[in-house]
């Protein structure tokens, strides 16, 4: 550590430069003190809000802020953020909730406020966008942000301007984030991973290799759990054996995902920083409180899921050509069934017949825990839902669906109810959403 | 059962009856075929449980019966080097002798192999049904809800028969003379797609299609269901008449819908007289042409997907096609002076 001490950094809460040798800030005293040969150069970001929901909850109720706070839907259902506490005694986040509450009986189950949460990750990326258009949004709470350039607008390096974004995050919105700074997407994100809470990491180019030698593999952006075991049944556990691997050898074995081992491992990434990379997906899905196997129980899930899909879509002037349904059946394997249509769709009525007929074929007597709804191949609209030759009702069906449309915009979305949902309770309400 | 069968013979019956095999099946006797040999004729049975099909074939030796994997019997006969093939079953297993190979199969239970119920039928004929069917083909839906269109919808009155396939987009229907009458059934496509050639023994139940050649007979189920009232959607009143040459129309649709991102994008056609336009924009880009058509009415636009476009004209012969319009925004019709008995409907997709 001596060594880093002589290295240029700064203080994370005054900003003030730091001294040599010193391990708190000479200025305000504060231990948090950034430093890094790279500092200056590195301008390429990840941004994490830490345990995200949680946190806004406990800054939207301070009696929670020293409890153990886990956000997730229902008896059953799967953890979707646990706060730090909680993850102290071993929840995490997709875990069941039997089994978080089984490892933390005391943690306090807040069902996930999706239209907050939506609206502080708004807030969050109002603030990112201040400090560059090169803004990409992973997700309602994580994004790569690219500064480069960006000094003299700001009157400071990257890495300042960063450290100041996150302390106004904390004074203006309330909630802490962790920053990663690097000079490629991947590391930028193992950065942000490194220190939470309220971390800032920094991965430069000259360390990139070492430090990601003795790393599992896991480590790579897109090894996942499957992909993992394949590698290991060949002996590959750690990034540093990739590192001394040919390209054409990992090619021959891998393919693609060979070429992509072959430069991540090295810290080779050239993806850049798109703002607002189109979504490839629309899809709504629940679990249920119980495990459900009846059509007359799943249908109006699907039908809610179904409003909920054609409702985003609509609102984002898009449309999708594919339809796919997904099931989690109660002993947790997945099984998804893709449809495509002759043309594009915006339509909950379509989606909503066409995942039917593909539920219809699953029903046999398996229970099934989690039902989603969604749509790829998304396009635009202007050749969504054309008139149908055969189905004049086709034409009077979405006529229908703009009025009750008008109606929920009018009213709110219970205003108006198809019989498919209508008194089936909260059953139907999706819990958790999401975009790909 | 210990038979001799001519190699080349055998082969042209295990295809014509493997097509009805599905290459994944959850049923492992669906996989197999079922070898039966009666009085000199072997009947390759094979079955997906909704079509099943029954080939024929010569043979020499004991009646017997085997169940078999067709995939394996099939690769094995093709590849023989003899040009007769010896079957025997032995001991459950059935051995297969061509020149000097040899090879030995597992079979299944005989009584496990599905067979289709008996059905009664209501009308028996005979016509050439690929042919009538061939142009029409282009047009069934894939759409899984709703099922009723995957197939085409064939039925016969007043010695007039009619085969129709639609998808909501385009439809397509073909008639001829028939001697016999029954009610409307939808054949499933894939039973459309392995019609034989030329004049066939058809018999139509409510529930059943059979066809039967010298080789084959064919038992489908037909798909269950209600066919929309398609008559009502074949426009009569469309005035507005262009004609235009098959090469050149599909030709041009062809050149402008190089830009399009996707397959099957809208095309903008401007009829005035004497000529088309065609125009298509995608992404910034643009593209236009214009071919000679005879026409001396008022101009209109109106936009077709080009897939649907081609495809439809695809299945005409060369030479003049008469496209009829009514406006931009209703469905139009298509017509070939070659083809008596054919029509085709397009419906306009929306186009700037």
């Amino acid at each position: 550590m001596s060594e880093t001490t002589h290295l240029p950094g700064f203080c994370r809460d005054c900003l003030r430069p730091t001294r040599a040798a010193e391990k708190r800030c000479h200025g305000c005293g504060s231990p948090r003190l950034v430093r890094h040969a790279e500092i200056a150069k590195l301008s390429l970001a990840h941004v994490d809000c830490d345990a995200f929901y949680a946190t806004v909850e406990k800054r939207d109720n301070p009696e929670l802020v020293d409890k153990p706070v886990i956000i997730g839907g229902g008896r059953r259902g799967v953890v979707s953020t646990c706060c730090y506490i909680a993850r102290i005694s071993g929840v995490r986040s997709a875990m069941p909730m039997f089994k978080a509450l089984e490892a933390c009986p005391d943690a306090i189950v807040i069902k996930p406020n999706m239209e907050k949460y939506a609206s502080v990750g708004r807030d969050v990326r109002t603030l990112m966008q201040e400090l560059t258009p090169l803004v990409q949004p992973i997700s309602i709470d994580e994004a790569f942000l690219d500064l480069a350039g960006t000094e003299l607008l700001h009157k400071d390096s990257p890495a300042r301007t960063l450290a100041r974004f996150a302390r106004r995050v904390e004074d203006e919105i309330g909630i802490t984030l962790s920053v990663g700074l690097s000079y490629c997407k991947f590391l930028a994100k193992v950065a942000s991973d490194l220190e939470k809470p309220r971390g800032y990491s920094v991965i430069g180019k000259a360390e990139a290799m070492d430090f990601l030698a003795p790393r599992p593999v896991s480590t790579i952006w897109g090894v996942g759990k499957a992909f993992e075991a394949q590698l290991a049944g060949d002996g590959i556990k750690t990034v540093g054996q990739l590192q001394k691997m040919e390209i054409d050898t990992l090619m021959r074995r891998y393919g693609v995902m060979g070429k992509r081992l072959y430069e991540l491992s090295r810290g080779d990434d050239s993806r850049t920083v798109h703002p607002n990379e189109a979504a490839k997906s629309v899809s709504a899905e629940t679990t249920f409180n119980t495990d459900l196997s009846r059509s007359e129980d799943l249908v109006p899930v699907l039908r809610a899921l179904s409003e909920k899909v054609s409702a985003r879509l609509k609102k984002a002037e898009i449309a999708g050509q594919t339809i796919v349904l997904k099931l989690k059946t109660a002993d947790f394997k997945s099984r998804t069934r893709n449809h495509k249509l002759d043309a594009p769709t915006q339509l909950a009525d379509r989606i909503f017949r066409t995942g039917l007929h593909l539920l219809e074929r699953e029903i046999d007597g398996t229970r099934f825990r989690l039902l989603g709804i969604g749509v790829t191949d998304l396009t635009s609209p202007e050749q969504a839902d054309p008139a149908d030759l055969v189905d004049p009702l086709a034409g009077r069906r979405a006529v229908a669906e703009s009025a009750i449309d008008k109606v929920r915009a009018k009213f709110g979305k219970a205003a108006l109810e198809t019989g498919y949902t209508f008194g089936k309770g909260r059953e139907t309400t999706p819990q958790r959403d999401r975009d790909k | 059962m210990k038979i001799t069968i001519e190699r080349a013979a055998l082969q042209r019956a295990l295809t014509a009856a493997g097509r009805v095999i599905e290459s994944r099946n959850t049923l492992p006797i669906l996989a197999n075929v079922l070898l039966r040999s009666e009085t000199g004729t072997l009947s390759i049975h094979a079955t997906d449980l909704d079509i099943e099909a029954v080939a024929k074939v010569a043979c020499e030796g004991e009646d017997g019966s085997a169940c078999v994997d067709a995939k394996l019997l099939t690769g094995i006969v093709a590849k023989a080097g003899g040009s007769e093939i010896t079957l025997e079953l032995v001991n459950g297993s059935v051995i297969i002798k061509s020149g000097r190979s040899k090879f030995k199969l597992g079979t299944l239970p005989i009584e496990d192999f599905p067979q289709l119920s008996d059905a009664t039928f209501d009308a028996e004929f005979d016509m050439d049904i690929a042919a009538a069917f061939a142009p029409v083909r282009f047009a069934i839906s894939n759409e899984e809800a709703r099922y009723y269109l995957k197939g085409v919808f064939f039925h016969a009155k007043d010695g007039k028969f009619a085969a129709v396939a639609t998808d909501g987009h385009r439809l397509a229907e073909s008639t001829g003379e028939i001697d016999a009458e029954f009610a409307g059934v939808i054949v499933p496509r894939k039973l459309c797609e392995m019609l034989p050639a030329g004049n066939v023994s058809i018999a139509v139940s409510s529930t059943r299609i059979r066809l039967t050649t010298a080789a084959l007979v064919l038992t489908s189920k037909l798909i269950d269901g209600t066919y929309p009232d398609y008559i009502r959607v074949i426009p009569t009143s469309n005035d507005k008449i262009v004609t235009v040459d098959k090469a050149a129309m599909t030709a041009a649709a062809d050149r402008v819908s190089t830009i399009a991102t996707e397959r099957g994008a809208a095309v903008k056609l401007s009829i005035a007289p004497g000529q088309i336009a065609f125009s298509k924009a995608a992404d910034g880009n643009t593209a236009d042409d214009e071919i000679a058509a005879e026409y001396t009415g008022e101009p209109v636009d109106i936009g077709f997907n080009s897939k649907y476009l081609h495809e439809m004209f695809a299945v005409l012969p060369s030479g003049p096609i008469d496209i009829h319009v009514n406006d931009g925004m209703s469905p139009a019709l298509v017509t070939s002076p070659a083809v008596e008995g054919w029509r085709g409907v397009l419906m306009p997709v929306r186009v700037s």
